[in-house]
């Protein structure tokens, strides 16, 4: 007994555990290691003082470094002196903040579009939290939204009526992401269903469709529906210009969609259909009731990626001169009072995009955890 | 009776289907006589005439055919799709090269490097491709105008209006030059075929890399100097407010590239990472035991394993890249979509012609696309004996 009192007990090697084990371990694990660690952390200390430097030390806000309120470009430090050590100008950001966020929209019922951003969040909310009180109430509201969206946006029904081309900015890439994807979701389930239909014309049909419009891009689409579809209709049927663009952006959008659900359909193994075709459910009563339900969990993570990529691609817009949020940035820049700026410009759109698609990338991921299904279909 | 009809499958499917294609056939009836109707009204003429006609317009970007005002639509639209596949071609390529390095770099043992790799895939990834294109061609107008241009040993020089290098001159006898380059990769592919013979059947190995490097740089080299010397280099010299001579890479085409390829490299570098990680644990220790140096592993083992995995997501990159090259109009770079779809239909206004042109030939190039990259997946796919 009293030799064991003698023994102590070991600790591992200062260079193995803890912070300094685990720099050897991951950073410095051989020469070629430690050469390479050394190299990054150089280039490093270069980049991330200057990029911190440019963007908010020696930034320009709302003043420029002699105090002066900035209204135009002449005022931004780096303008007004060349020769000093000046960062970037924040303030054709907040100078036209409103522009970016809402296009022309008329500053007196703006409260409309807050309102509708603030349902948008209400509404996604049954979407994201399974577990959220009255999901089944809610979910009811996120079907009933885009009507509630659209006649705030739009007006009617005693609102006043703002025309589309007076949208811009956040607003339209919001509009064009929402209700894309809010109306490409139920038409890609039913160019799957009829991809893989029974009946050979209806899947011929939706099998040209879908490999059409995948194997153009997109902004042939868009010039569809800008330069084609007026011949098409007859005349006195004028359509408008941003639903025109999303009838392209929605029609592209379920083609991929379809193929990403199709792949969830596949994987529901056949017993699947014959148990539920055995009880006596219909067509429509088996994929409702049984078959979607499950291919759809399994494609979740596949579906937020095609959205993802339908958010990015809302930006072609502006090549037929819609302003979403990069083309009002463009519309900054073509203006004299602050041309040039371009840097400061395309650095805040990108980090707007960056933060909304960052966070639906993030939320598939942690659905794929939990799901422990997810197949990736290759959809960007 | 009818109740018992529609009870039945067969007549429902035959039903469903003829109404659909009812539906369809009126629909299309009605669309071509809406159409006729305002073509006429808008005195717009129908049928492809239009492209023997003179396009007017000049492009300043054609490496390939030489394009003047003058020349007719038909030749507008071939410089589009030479432009839209040089531009296509040059992607594919750098993305993939960056694409595997990155992939490979994200499973590095530095935690550093693999973390710098994982912010470049997210930041290229999640931000719209559009907005890095006319980022990149913002950045690259803002370099020095050509009268400051920096230049490298007097050969290359770097402006907003583009890189500006030597050109080169093709002499009388540079035929010769060419055809026995192209002999030399003849020889080396059958030397290569040979040699990998030789190994299976003798497990003979066979230096065939530097065999063959030497036969594809030396043979040609050799035939250079007997020859004279044929092709020459034109530098470009500048004269006045721009350079003469010399040949240029235009600003839009650098921009493209750059974006295509980076943007597109972070996809690739994910379905290379999930490739290589798709290769168990085993293979890797088994070819370890067997006393295989580190990179042979790589090269010999996982690589090839982790390419059946790779290569269909990589198809439908390189497609993606493809249709992604028709954003060239945001910059100016005058490819299909710019060119033909672009400005020949604003010219001529007929928007149907050039339209269905436009997008049969993205259809054409996407099949031609996944119609190679289909056999070469088929000749890297298990081989069962």
């Amino acid at each position: 007994m009293e030799n064991n009192s003698n023994f102590e007990i070991r600790k591992p090697p200062v260079a193995t555990t803890g912070i300094l084990g685990w720099c050897r371990q991951h950073l410095f694990s051989n020469w070629v290691n430690s050469f390479i660690t050394l190299l990054v952390i150089y280039f490093l200390y270069q980049l991330i003082p200057w990029f911190l430097d440019w963007s908010v030390f020696s930034a320009d806000f709302w003043t420029n470094y002699k105090g002066e309120l900035i209204v135009d470009r002449t005022f931004c430090s780096r303008v007004a002196d060349p020769e000093g050590d000046h960062g970037a100008c924040w303030a054709i950001i907040i100078v036209r903040f409103y522009q970016f966020m809402y296009g022309f929209y008329p500053s007196e019922q703006v409260w409309r579009v807050n309102l509708t951003y603030f349902l948008l969040v209400v509404a996604l909310l049954p979407l994201l939290i399974e577990k959220i009180p009255g999901r089944k109430h809610l979910i009811k509201f996120t079907i009933a939204f885009p009507i509630v969206a659209f006649i705030l946006l739009y007006g009617g029904f005693g609102f006043q009526i703002i025309p589309t081309n007076k949208w811009g900015g956040l607003l339209v890439t919001l509009v064009l992401g929402v209700f894309g994807i809010a109306i490409a979701f139920p038409l890609g389930i039913l160019l799957a269903l009829g991809r893989r239909s029974q009946l050979p014309v209806i899947s011929m049909f939706c099998t040209l469709f879908i490999e059409f419009i995948r194997g153009v891009p997109l902004i042939t689409l868009l010039f569809f529906g800008m330069v084609m579809l007026p011949l098409f209709l007859p005349e006195g049927l004028n359509l408008d210009g941003l639903v025109r663009v999303l009838v392209a952006v929605t029609l592209f959008q379920a083609a991929y969609m379809a193929e990403v659900i199709r792949g969830g359909l596949q994987a529901i193994p056949r017993g699947q259909y014959e148990a539920a075709q055995s009880v006596g459910l219909s067509y429509w009563q088996m994929n409702r009731k049984i078959i979607l339900p499950q291919a759809i969990r399994i494609s979740i993570p596949s579906i937020v990626n095609t959205s993802i990529g339908l958010f990015k691609d809302t930006t072609l817009v502006i090549i037929i001169g819609l302003l979403d949020l990069l083309g009002i940035g463009r519309g900054a820049l073509a203006d004299a009072t602050w041309m040039g700026l371009s840097n400061e410009v395309y650095v805040f759109v990108a980090l707007v995009f960056f933060i909304f698609t960052f966070s639906m990338s993030r939320y598939s991921l942690y659905l794929e955890k939990k799901l422990k299904t997810g197949i990736n279909m290759g959809a960007d | 009776m009818q109740n018992n009809l529609f009870q039945d499958q067969k007549f429902r499917g035959i039903l469903y289907q003829t109404l659909v294609v009812g539906f369809f056939a009126l629909g299309l009836y009605f669309v071509i006589n809406t159409t006729a109707y305002n073509l006429e009204k808008r005195n717009i003429a129908t049928g492809f005439g239009f492209l023997n006609n003179p396009a007017g317009f000049d492009i300043s970007f054609s490496p390939f055919l030489d394009f003047k005002s003058t020349d007719t639509h038909l030749k507008v639209y071939f410089v589009g799709v030479l432009n839209t596949l040089l531009v296509s071609f040059c992607g594919c390529i750098a993305a993939t090269i960056l694409g595997f390095i990155v992939g490979i770099i994200r499973l590095s043992s530095n935690w550093l490097l693999s973390r710098i790799a994982y912010i470049y895939v997210e930041f290229t990834r999640n931000t719209p491709l559009l907005l890095q294109i006319i980022l990149w061609y913002a950045i690259l107008i803002q370099l020095p105008r050509i009268k400051q241009a920096p230049q490298i040993w007097e050969t290359f020089y770097i402006s907003n209006r583009g890189l500006f290098g030597p050109k080169p001159i093709f002499l009388d006898g540079s035929n010769i030059v060419i055809l026995s380059l192209i002999l030399g990769c003849i020889i080396s592919f059958f030397i290569a075929r040979w040699a990998k013979k030789r190994q299976d059947t003798t497990g003979q190995q066979f230096p065939t890399f530097t065999t063959n490097l030497s036969i594809i740089v030396f043979l040609p080299l050799f035939v250079f100097f007997i020859m004279g010397s044929p092709i020459t280099l034109e530098y470009p010299v500048l004269k006045g407010f721009n350079f003469k001579g010399g040949a240029v890479i235009r600003p839009e085409f650098i921009a493209m590239f750059l974006a295509l390829s980076i943007y597109t490299a972070a996809f690739i570098s994910e379905t290379v990472r999930s490739g290589i990680l798709s290769v168990t644990k085993g293979q890797r220790e088994a070819s370890g035991a067997l006393g295989l140096k580190k990179n042979w592993i790589m090269r010999l083992i996982i690589i090839p394993q982790a390419l059946r995995v790779i290569v269909p997501p990589l198809t439908s990159q390189y497609l993606n890249l493809t249709k992604n090259s028709s954003l060239g109009i945001a910059v100016g770079y005058a490819d299909l979509v710019h060119g033909f779809g672009g400005i020949s239909l604003n010219q001529t206004g007929q928007a149907i012609e050039c339209m269905a042109i436009t997008m049969a030939t993205y259809l054409l190039i996407s099949l031609t696309i996944s119609f190679f990259m289909n056999i070469y997946n088929r000749s890297i796919q298990f081989k069962e004996k």
